[in-house]
């Protein structure tokens, strides 16, 4: 195994010769290098797409300040390298590295791969490959690392079962400081995957059986070991900690080039496409002054330009107004660029946009998702057309040139009537538009595909196919023609793709295995798609893609994640099913619980912690012991 | 205030580009919570100037560059926050107050120098004959992405460069590096890969470093 030395003597070599060499130096600002040969336990963690896209994720960002305040551990990063680099360092023999010290990722002792969004498995593998690790955790030894991996996508960890040794299913504040413990008190690889095992919220695919029935969907799974969760319930922290203030600054431009600061954690609205709002509840809020103060502790210990308050619906926080008060007084005259996402369609949200219009430059964004109320209905975001329309016509009205509509194509039930009416909807915004601002008026409609995600209450639904979601986006690009509305949309290649993969169950661990080795990688990036490299794969296992897409679920069909919960009944999703196909909306939940199963898990969590740092109900009931193991799936 | 700044550009940062670089002084500033003074209009720019790009690749000794501070706070606070604030990489050499209305640095440049380290020493004697050569000439042609100029006005000085650590391998007649002076006013700039090119020498087998900015006067 090269030295770092070594490496560094290599890279001198090599970086002249690659795009952008500035990715792969390392030496940020609040980058941490502790000395390797006085640490017990070292980590690397690893986003795996490009540096200009993983070094400002905040997830990954939270574990490397938990990790390198013990001092008995180090955390050190590391992304995938573009493909110019990456063929320097195949043939120079150079193995993937940490950026801090440079040491080869095989001489860590626990590698941790944030994994949120499915197409980044065939990078992981890459990355693996990269580093000199067995890419299958079959083949790994006592000195290779242990992997694990968690993020929205270890929500069905089972298509990468095969390739990471332990997922974290939830969040990793509390748990990662449990895995390293049991690292250090475990010498061989068998003895630590057993003990990690053992850890809530902690999923080791090899001590868990899969059968199938004869039409090749799951039947059971089994354990294969004592004393280990089924289903493996996700981990929470009860409050939110303290919010991570030293970002890396990368020395190069990179996508995002800012502070972000969490401000809530989970969303009420039950939106029922969303995987985000059914997997991270319940909802948790920092106050006002812990943001603000957050904020200013990062942007002084940075210098960045812009800070982002993130969450999955700024207008939920309970003190939004206030909030944004503080921070614009704050940070007055500090030429600071301020986001606030995911803002709802109503015209409290451009009261906020204009007190921090000192901050803003940029357009405006919202999220109707879909054009009809019939369809708003069916997805549980109900907002009334006339709203959408008053809310827009007074975004223009106050100045803002620019609006950006997200919509997605693909909702079940959808007709060609719903589809037309995206393109109806954002005529008449721009029509009322100019009324009010002249012809300057523009809109940017961004039209995704729907894909049913696991653990929501579309997960029974069928993906929409090549051939339907070409036909509604011809529709889209016929109708809009006007020159101030720009459409965007998603290629159906990728679409399926995601739904494939996050579909899928353990066979598709194969499937993703050949694609890599058919050369496939950087699969968000459109420029690398190889959807014939997958296709192939899929033919080379005898599987077939439409198996994990295009078919209506039994409703009491086993899914491949059922075994994993995100704490959310798969009986509550069904209901909210039922009722999505009557039409029928659910209401913001902090006006009425509906007993998503967050409280019977979370029961003695959310006793502790009373009142309104969280936004469910209080449990009033006296402690029960162990209410953390209450089955929570398929009862 | 006006504030000259004299730095070195080293290790890692070495692959960081000139915009990058800016920007990566930008936020030292506001790391450092100094009064940077900003352009008017709808995007505002910081007010600094540097006298030259620096190449991708190239270490530096002498880097210099213009800061202006809407209040004057004295040169040994800007120091010691400056370089508090600052990556690992640059150090700050130098720190002067200059006149507001002196002329912009990169229209008083006239020439630079550096020094190349080769990865392999190579015959002395050689070398200089190349050298002699390379400085008898009248005119050196030559093409650049598409355009001929001529190199040789461009060259002020180019010697062995003698280090004293290399003296240890028997001898003496190896020579690791390559001192020059090219000109470097503005539409007339010397490119020390063009001159080692003539001299035979690959970019790839050495490790350039600028060691002097000169300016009119």
């Amino acid at each position: 195994m090269l030295k770092p030395v070594e490496i560094e003597a290599c890279l001198e070599k090599i970086l002249l010769k690659v795009e952008r060499p500035g990715r792969y130096v390392g030496g940020e600002i609040n980058s941490v290098v502790k000395d390797w040969n006085a640490i017990k336990t070292r980590v690397a963690l690893i986003f795996p797409d490009i540096y200009d896209i993983g070094v400002s994720n905040v997830g990954l960002k939270i574990l490397y300040d938990q990790i390198n305040q013990r001092a008995d551990a180090l955390a050190e990063r590391a992304y995938a390298p573009w493909p110019d680099m990456e063929a320097r360092m195949r043939s120079g023999g150079i193995p993937l590295y940490s950026l801090e010290s440079k040491h080869a990722l095989s001489s860590f002792d626990l590698i941790g791969f944030s994994l949120p969004y499915e197409t980044l498995y065939t990078n992981t593998l890459n990355i693996l490959d990269l580093a000199g690790i067995p890419v299958h955790c079959a083949d790994r030894g006592n000195s290779d690392p242990i992997i694990i991996a968690g993020g929205h996508a270890a929500t069905n960890p089972e298509p990468m079962h095969a390739f990471i040794d332990a997922f974290v299913i939830g969040e990793g504040e509390e748990v990662i400081h449990e895995i390293i413990d049991a690292i250090q008190l475990n010498p061989s690889r068998e003895d630590r995957l057993l003990a990690l095992a053992k850890i809530r919220g902690v999923y080791v695919p090899k001590y868990y059986q899969v059968h199938y029935l004869d039409d090749g969907t799951v039947a059971h799974v089994e354990t294969r070991l004592d004393g280990i969760a089924n289903p493996v319930i996700k981990r929470i922290v009860a409050q939110l900690p303290p919010a991570p203030t030293q970002f890396i600054v990368p020395n190069i431009d990179v996508v995002h080039n800012r502070v972000s600061v969490e401000i809530m954690r989970g969303c009420t609205r039950g939106c029922r496409f969303c995987q985000a709002g059914m997997i991270t509840r319940p909802v948790r809020e920092r106050s006002v002054a812990e943001i603000v103060d957050a904020a200013e502790a990062a942007v002084n210990a940075t210098g960045f330009e812009e800070l982002a308050l993130l969450s999955l619906s700024s207008s939920d926080f309970s003190y939004v107004v206030e909030l944004v008060n503080k921070v614009s007084e704050r940070f007055k005259g500090r030429k600071l660029t301020i986001s606030l996402p995911s803002l709802r369609i109503e015209s409290v949200s451009i009261d906020l946009m204009d007190k921090l219009r000192e901050h803003y430059s940029g357009g405006f964004t919202l999220a109707p998702e879909a054009a009809t109320e019939r369809m708003r209905r069916i997805i549980n975001k109900f907002i009334p057309d006339e709203e959408i329309i008053n809310t827009t016509r007074e975004i223009y009205r106050r100045g803002w040139t620019t609006i950006k509509l997200y919509f997605m194509i693909g909702h079940p039930s959808e007709t060609l009537e719903d589809v037309k009416a995206i393109a109806g909807l954002c005529q008449r915004v721009i029509q009322e538009g100019r009324k009010v601002a002249g012809m300057k008026v523009k809109l940017h409609a961004g039209v995704s595909t729907f894909v049913p995600k696991p653990q929501t209450p579309f997960q029974w639904v069928s993906v929409d196919t090549r051939d339907s979601i070409l036909a509604k986006q011809a529709i889209l690009k016929r109708e809009l023609k006007d020159r101030n509305i720009k459409l965007s949309w998603t290629e159906p290649e990728d679409t399926l793709l995601e739904a494939w993969l996050s579909r899928g169950d353990r066979r598709m661990a194969e499937v993703i295995y050949s694609a890599w080795k058919n050369g496939t990688k950087f699969d968000a990036w459109s420029e690398h798609r190889k959807t014939q490299a997958w296709l192939d794969a899929f033919a080379e296992h005898g599987l077939d893609p439409a198996f994990y897409t295009h078919r209506q679920r039994r409703t009491d069909e086993v899914f491949p994640w059922d075994h994993i919960s995100a704490a959310v009944r798969k009986n509550f999703l069904f209901q909210d099913f039922r009722q999505s196909l009557e039409g029928k909306i659910r209401v913001d939940c902090r006006l009425n619980c509906f007993a998503c199963g967050i409280l019977p898990t979370f029961a003695n969590a959310r006793r502790e912690n009373p009142g309104e740092v969280w936004k469910c109900p209080d449990v009033k009931s006296p402690a029960r012991k162990p209410a953390l193991e209450l089955p929570v799936v398929g009862d | 205030m006006r504030a000259r700044i004299t730095f070195s550009k080293t290790g890692g940062l070495r692959y960081i580009g000139h915009l990058d670089l800016a920007t990566i002084w930008e936020r030292a500033a506001r790391r450092a919570g100094l009064p940077l003074a900003y352009t008017q209009g709808f995007h505002p720019q910081p007010k600094m100037n540097f006298a030259s790009a620096l190449p991708l690749g190239f270490s530096s000794r002498g880097e210099i560059m213009d800061m202006r501070l809407n209040e004057d706070l004295g040169l040994k606070t800007l120091s010691t926050q400056l370089q508090k604030a600052l990556p690992a990489g640059i150090e700050v050499l130098k720190l002067e107050s200059v006149d507001e209305q002196a002329p912009p640095l990169q229209t008083q440049l006239v020439s630079v120098e550096y020094e190349v380290t080769l990865a392999e020493a190579v015959d002395g004697l050689k070398l200089q004959s190349k050298i002699d050569e390379l400085m008898a000439s009248q005119n050196l042609p030559r093409q650049r992405r598409g355009k001929s100029y001529d190199l040789r006005p461009l060259i002020e000085e180019v010697a062995p460069l003698r280090r004293p650590q290399n003296s240890s391998n028997g001898g003496g007649e190896k020579e690791g590096g390559i001192f020059m002076r090219l000109a470097a006013r503005e539409g007339a700039t010397g490119r020390p890969e063009e001159v080692l090119d003539v001299l035979g020498i690959a970019i790839e087998q050495t490790q350039v470093e600028r060691t002097r900015l000169i300016f009119k006067n």
